[in-house]
């Protein structure tokens, strides 16, 4: 396992922001993190990566604790913070050289500079790149030691849509070359695009964990929607086939044609949706 | 690569980012020089005003290139996220703290030369009488203010407001140490004031060891001070000091 978590808690002060969270992944997997703001997902992530300190439980990452901060494990793990600066006067080409010092066995600087995209600003200054390309120059800073473990937290905000493909395209082929990733983001189809598994996070714990495909395809997962005296009526249901032979039959006794009739699977973002709005239904008032 | 070569790593890095950085290369570099050249040029050939002067800018010099640089720069890493990323790296903390420290020593060091050199070519100061107690009062006077400095960076809530805080400090500073003029005519108040703060000390050392020559044990009062004042500046840094 690369990094394995269980009972994990951690509070500040009188709020616990994570009340026993636990999972694991494999070497070599994808696993997505969602959750709404707040949920506790960036404050997992921060004690994975030796940032934060834990409350309680057990957390293993490689085999190391990541609060003992040991310099062998941070060599073999790369970070892209959600925000994080850089010398602004430094080019490109000099930041990722000299980030790559610190580590055992970095990767060639240029190689690194046109696996992120960023081939031709080698020598443009940090402070002159567009937010995007700052982004981009994040993720070499990441992959510039060469790590087996990749922290990914949301890695395309801000991207425009060519750039996220783009960005998929690199964390795939990351995977692609045998890299454990754990990935945090808010992009429902972001996830479910890149991870191998998933769990949500919801007030400091994991409502649902499982790969995308199966989160969706839960009972009642057929959803049938169509116009009815000119508003929308979306019904779920477990088999669509009983209530398409009974809405086409009615449709065709009236003489009418039975509008906008589509039948869906829910995506991730529905099941997600559904997770998070039980648990705010059970909130005390 | 060991700590050692990291630390000479981010010492170049620091050296090769400064120069590009036109508000560091003038308020740490070039301002010193013109005080030095303008208020000298006031005092005209008045020997007694330059034998104060020349150690006061010696020692402001060191009070900017260490205490208000590394304020600037650990608020400025610390809003960026350079902190914080360096952290997630394996770079070791004492070789990232080496290069950016000993870039700023570099410049204390440079300065004070030149001010000795200029003001014994242009003004006709005498060269240093007490090497020794040259060094020894830069050495403490750098670990002081640059402790302090990065000290003083956690107080600081964003890199907007850094040029009013370490201005606040840096300002009435230089002016109750006897830095432009001699602190025998202030008032009472400020003597108290600035006998309990180190530059006055550092000052002190510098004019003993650049025009008097009586050497350490006359000094040794300054000496403490400035010790003092470099060992709480050390256990606030370590203490208190903020990655993010």
């Amino acid at each position: 396992m690369a990094i394995e978590v269980s009972g994990l808690r951690k509070s500040y002060g009188e709020l616990e922001a994570v009340r026993g969270v636990s999972f694991s992944v494999g070497r070599g997997e994808v696993f997505g993190l969602l959750g709404p703001n707040g949920a506790g997902k960036t404050t997992t992530v921060e004690i994975l990566e030796g940032y934060r300190e834990r409350s309680a439980g057990e957390v293993a990452v490689l085999g190391y604790d990541p609060a003992s901060r040991d310099r062998g494990l941070r060599s073999r793990v790369g970070i892209v913070l959600q925000s994080s600066g850089f010398y602004p006067r430094a080019t490109v080409r000099e930041a990722v050289e000299h980030f790559g010092a610190a580590y055992p066995r970095p990767r060639n600087p240029d190689e690194t500079i046109a696996l992120v995209g960023l081939e031709g600003k080698g020598d443009t200054r940090a402070g002159q790149l567009s937010g995007g390309q700052q982004r981009r120059l994040d993720l070499a800073l990441a992959l510039v030691g060469d790590p087996e473990l990749i922290f990914l937290d949301e890695p395309t905000t801000g991207f425009d849509p060519a750039a996220r493909r783009a960005a998929w395209e690199v964390i795939r082929s990351l995977r692609g070359l045998g890299k454990t990733i754990l990935l945090t983001t808010h992009y429902l189809d972001e996830a479910q695009a890149l991870s191998d598994r998933v769990a949500i996070v919801k007030d400091g714990l994991i409502v649902a964990e499982g790969p995308p495909s199966e989160l969706s395809s839960r009972p009642r997962s057929y959803r049938v929607s169509y116009q009815q005296n000119g508003t929308r009526v979306e019904v779920e249901t477990e088999d669509p086939t009983e209530l398409l032979h009974r809405l086409t039959g009615e449709a065709l006794a009236r003489g009418e044609r039975l509008e906008g009739l589509s039948v869906s699977r829910p995506t991730l973002e529905d099941v997600y949706l559904e997770l998070t709005a039980e648990q705010e239904g059970d909130a005390p008032a | 690569m060991s700590t050692a070569a990291l630390t000479w790593r981010q010492f170049r890095f620091e050296r090769r980012l400064f120069w590009r950085n036109p508000s560091a290369a003038f308020f740490n570099f070039t301002l010193p020089f013109l005080f030095l050249i303008m208020i000298a040029s006031v005092f005209g050939a008045n020997h007694k005003e330059l034998n104060i002067l020349i150690p006061g800018i010696a020692g402001m010099s060191v009070l900017g290139t260490t205490f208000t640089a590394l304020t600037y720069t650990f608020v400025f890493n610390r809003e960026q996220g350079i902190l914080k990323r360096i952290r997630g790296t394996p770079m070791p903390p004492i070789a990232y703290f080496g290069g950016v420290i000993a870039s700023s020593v570099a410049n204390a060091i440079v300065q004070v030369t030149l001010i000795v050199v200029i003001g014994h070519v242009l003004y006709s100061v005498s060269w240093p009488h007490d090497y020794l107690e040259l060094v020894v009062f830069v050495v403490l006077g750098v670990v002081a203010f640059g402790s302090l400095g990065i000290a003083f960076a956690h107080v600081i809530p964003n890199f907007d407001s850094a040029a009013a805080y370490v201005n606040a400090v840096f300002l009435p500073l230089i002016f109750i140490s006897g830095v432009f003029y001699s602190t025998k005519s202030l008032p009472l108040v400020f003597k108290a004031i600035a006998v309990s703060l180190p530059l006055k000390h550092v000052i002190d050392g510098l004019h003993g060891a650049i025009v008097t020559g009586q050497g350490l044990g006359h000094n040794w009062t300054a000496l403490v001070v400035v010790a003092g004042w470099a060992a709480v500046g050390l256990f606030l840094t370590v203490r208190y000091f903020r990655w993010d």
